[in-house]
């Protein structure tokens, strides 16, 4: 991955007109690239992981191989989302070389999008309320603003099982601070 | 050579590493006190295969270098030169530079700079064992200019006169029904030589009316005149060796050769003898020698047939102790076995075996979740079916597994060379005590500890084992000893590696842990833990950094390889007698018998052979109030409360269970909500998110459909007392800060 992804302003990966799939997260809308998603499911029987950040949900059994589910609301700092109805995991899988498998808890999966790469900006420095390298490009759709998510940093595995080796830091690792 | 090699080159690869893999083990058993007739034999064999397959694949490199070896241990196996340990060591250097050769053409490059001058260098070392430091070829002019490889003829006593190549071959019963002609050898031989005379060998044809016209009764014995090497009278045999019997004797080859071949022939020895002579190979007066000497051995052999046996002997005349007798008869069972093993073995593709595993595993599912619902339908019949179905699926699951299991053997006769050469770089005297080779365990785990293994034993032969001197200095016997063992142990592997060396001092343990803030001043510690400090990054005592070990990495490292795969690894000392470092394994990493119990929602797996009994958590007022132990006929029992730990929100039920755990010799109670009862599980990997994950050991997935977590005891454990043993020293922290 790497260059192209660092250098979104550029919009030298956005070229061609690509389909994306949108859904919203806490009234919010995002979309992620069609090639990168596999399939999206009802939520349901998500295993809890004790000791885990809230971003990290849990794992599903998907046709035979466990798969985690990252709460997408907990990850860009809100709180966990609650499961409705119309919650659903969407599996993504990403192109690395691992072709690592992951799911995300969205709170409605809307429509399947074309977007010309004309109508897509680069992502603004602040003020986005989600940390600036999450954000790939932001689409235009009927004059609003759709957030594209870069989905090798929100689902980065180094980054997601540093947070859960954080999360599981006992005291006496702290504890020497104190004593001294 | 490019990147996509076929699929023999392929094969050459793995057959030479193998082979050389058994001549670095016969190599090292020459000299040991056995018959070395037979190591050295294998050692020749491994050469000569190598050499010929080689050849195939015109691997010049390859076939120049151990074209030399060869022709040395030709020379040893006719006993003209003798195998003494400085010539064993040689041969040690020539089979690792084979193997740097072969695994050069493994990667597909060229053997090229410092390997061929590493090359050169020792066959120029190798020539000098033959006769007169006889010219080794030298990449590049073979095969095309190949240097006559035949001795220089040496009359004497032992050697006959004829200038002629004997060849004796007898056929196997079945040589013609395998489509071999033996007469197209002949025609063969008759392309770079002449036969001189040939007789035919008729002894065994029997009567017509017993006569199978598809069965090969005949042999020949032949003088045969030629100018070729050794190597290309030898080929012309290769595709019949297997099935026949073929005795080779070059020009001017000595009595004993002739010898042998009359106590390999089945034949009558007199009438061999008068083809031999009809041929020309031998005069009557050679014949006679040859003769005289096998009548002496046959006698001699006869004469001691019925005697007890030579071992028996030794131990009456108390000229041997009984160990040593009984070590010698261990060792040439085992010779045995292996030979037995050998032929009963098929190669299999190890992608091939895992998808038969991964497969019985979701047999295993799919057979669970059948049983459940025969369950919820109450159908008698039905319940009974799957029962059974799910009983021969636990036999196709073990027997599944066990053909991922190897013996432990291989690679611990591979420090048989570690400990070989680590103790002559070190000049001390070290014997290595193998015991449980045959304890099986999983292939994976087996590569994954070589690694590991290989650390702590370089480890215990540098700082562990103390040099002779010190050693009589100390009243020990001045040849040091190194053990590995391996056994098995309530479901998991014990392989255990201990010397009589030094031990391990505490008090420097401890104070180089001070020095390195491990351990906090005035902390009192256990003998053990002590001694497990050895196994924090960082952490070295020895007061010399050596070549081999001892720069403080080492350690941590061993713990952190067994750790992921799920062992642990623990350390006994007594100072002064000795270190003994026992690593506790799975026996495999796919599947366990697992014990299902629930938390709050989630269900959680305990391996089966961990849990020792079930009990009910006694009532809250009989329990120390805030503290987690409970009393155990008798015993104090700390547990976890699976709730508080994991953070499960909700009330427990009224009355909660306690699984009882055990651990390398620990005890621990786990307090849960229910008890499902037993449950096979496969164990899925939880994946790369979930690398630093403690606590829990993997995933599986229940019948339903859902996954349920594996716990990881020992690493519970081992977070609880952590967390507690912060918690209790933040407090006293805080408790200096105000004072």
């Amino acid at each position: 991955m790497g260059e192209l992804i660092k250098t979104p302003a550029s919009g030298a990966g956005l070229t061609e007109p690509r389909q994306y799939l949108t859904f919203t997260i806490g009234g919010e809308m995002f979309a992620v690239e069609t090639l990168s998603v596999k399939e999206i499911i009802e939520y349901g029987q998500v295993t809890c992981i004790p000791m885990m950040p809230a971003s990290i949900r849990g794992v599903i059994n998907l046709r035979g191989s466990v798969v985690p589910v990252i709460d997408l609301k907990a990850r860009f700092g809100g709180r966990p989302t609650e499961a409705t109805r119309r919650t659903c995991i969407v599996i993504i899988e990403l192109d690395d070389d691992e072709h690592q498998v992951v799911g995300i808890v969205v709170d409605t999966v809307s429509e399947v999008l074309e977007i010309p790469a004309a109508d897509i900006e680069a992502p603004p420095a602040f003020g986005a309320r989600i940390r600036a390298d999450f954000i790939r490009g932001m689409g235009k759709i009927e004059g609003r603003f759709v957030i594209l998510l870069d989905v090798h940093a929100v689902l980065s595995t180094d980054e997601l099982s540093l947070l859960s080796e954080m999360a599981q830091a006992v005291p006496s690792q702290l504890a020497p601070s104190l004593v001294e | 050579m490019s990147m996509n090699m076929d699929d023999a080159l392929q094969t050459f690869i793995v057959e030479s590493r193998e082979l050389l893999q058994a001549m670095e083990a016969s190599l090292l058993e020459i000299g040991q006190g056995g018959d070395d007739t037979e190591s050295i034999n294998a050692v020749f064999r491994a050469a000569h295969t190598i050499k010929g397959s080689a050849g195939l694949f015109s691997l010049d490199a390859v076939v120049a270098f151990t074209h030399v070896a060869e022709s040395v241990l030709d020379r040893v196996r006719a006993q003209r030169i003798a195998m003494d340990p400085a010539l064993a060591r040689l041969f040690l250097d020539v089979c690792d530079q084979m193997g740097a050769l072969v695994e050069r053409v493994a990667s597909g490059l060229e053997v090229e700079g410092a390997l061929q001058a590493r090359s050169d260098e020792l066959a120029r070392q190798l020539s000098r064992h033959l006769e007169g430091g006889a010219a080794f070829p030298v990449a590049g002019d073979w095969p095309d200019g190949a240097p006559a490889q035949v001795d220089p003829p040496v009359f004497g006593p032992g050697c006959v006169a004829s200038g002629l190549w004997h060849i004796s071959l007898r056929g196997s019963p079945d040589l013609l029904r395998f489509g071999l002609d033996p007469l197209s050898i002949l025609r063969y031989l008759s392309t770079f030589g002449q036969i001189v005379s040939l007789e035919m060998v008729l002894a065994a044809i029997p009567r017509l009316t017993e006569l199978d016209p598809e069965t090969c009764y005949m042999g020949f014995e032949l003088s045969f005149a030629s100018k070729a090497d050794a190597q290309t009278v030898e080929d012309a045999f290769a595709f019949v060796r297997d099935d026949c019997t073929v005795r080779l004797i070059p020009p001017f080859g000595s009595i004993a050769d002739y010898r042998a071949l009359f106590a390999d022939m089945p034949e009558d020895n007199l009438l061999l003898g008068q083809m031999l002579l009809r041929c020309g190979s031998l005069t009557q007066e050679e014949l006679a020698q040859a003769l005289a000497t096998q009548e002496w051995l046959a006698e001699d052999e006869a004469g001691q047939a019925p005697a007890p046996r030579l071992g028996e002997v030794l131990v009456d005349q108390q000229l041997v102790e009984q160990p040593v007798i009984d070590a010698a008869l261990e060792r040439q069972l085992q010779v045995r076995q292996a030979k037995g093993a050998e032929a009963t073995l098929i190669r299999v593709d190890a992608a091939k075996l895992d998808q038969l595993i991964n497969l019985v595993g979701e047999l295993i599912i799919a057979g669970a979740g059948a049983q459940l619902a025969a369950r919820r339908f109450k159908a008698p019949a039905l319940v009974e079916a799957t029962a059974v179905l799910s009983r021969l699926v636990e036999d196709v699951r073990d027997s599944a597994l066990t053909l991922r299991m190897v013996q432990i053997g291989a690679t611990f006769n591979r420090f048989r060379r570690v400990v070989r050469d680590v103790a002559t770089e070190l000049g001390k005297d070290i014997q290595l005590d193998i015991r449980g080779g045959e304890t099986e365990l999983d292939k994976t785990i087996v590569e994954k500890i070589g690694d590991p293994l290989t650390h702590i034993v370089r480890n215990a032969l540098d700082h562990g084992i103390e040099s002779a001197a010190d050693r009589l200095a100390r009243g020990k016997p001045a040849q040091g000893r190194l053990m590995l063992n391996a056994f098995h142990e309530s479901g998991s592997i014990v392989i255990e590696v201990s010397d009589d060396g030094g031990g391990l001092k505490k008090e420097r343990i401890l104070a180089k842990a001070m020095e390195r803030g491990l351990v906090a001043e005035g902390q009192s510690l256990s003998d053990k833990d002590i001694f497990n400090l050895v196994f924090e990054p960082g952490f070295s005592t020895a007061e010399q950094v050596s070549n081999l070990s001892g720069r403080g990495v080492g350690m941590d490292v061993v713990k952190r390889n067994i750790q992921a795969l799920r062992g642990t690894v623990d350390l006994e000392s007594r100072e002064g007698h000795g270190t003994t470092i026992r690593i506790r394994l799975p026996l495999t990493l796919a599947i366990i018998d697992g014990f299902l119990i629930g938390a709050g929602p989630s269900s959680y797996v305990v391996p089966l052979e961990q849990v020792v009994e079930c009990i009910e958590l006694p009532p809250a007022e009989q329990l120390a109030s805030g503290a987690n132990y409970l009393n155990l006929r008798g015993e104090v029992l700390p547990f976890i409360r699976l709730r508080d730990l994991f953070e499960i929100p909700g009330e427990p039920p009224r009355r909660e269970n306690v699984v009882v755990v055990q651990y390398a010799g620990e005890r621990a109670g786990l307090v849960v909500d229910q008890l499902f009862g037993e449950f096979q599980t496969v164990i899925k990997p939880l994946g790369k998110v979930f690398s630093h994950i403690r606590c829990i050991g993997g995933s599986t997935i229940l019948g339903s459909g859902e996954v349920a977590l594996i716990l990881d005891v020992p690493g519970l454990v081992r977070h609880v007392t952590a967390r507690e043993a912060g918690l209790s020293r933040s407090r006293h922290g805080s408790l200096v800060a105000t004072a």
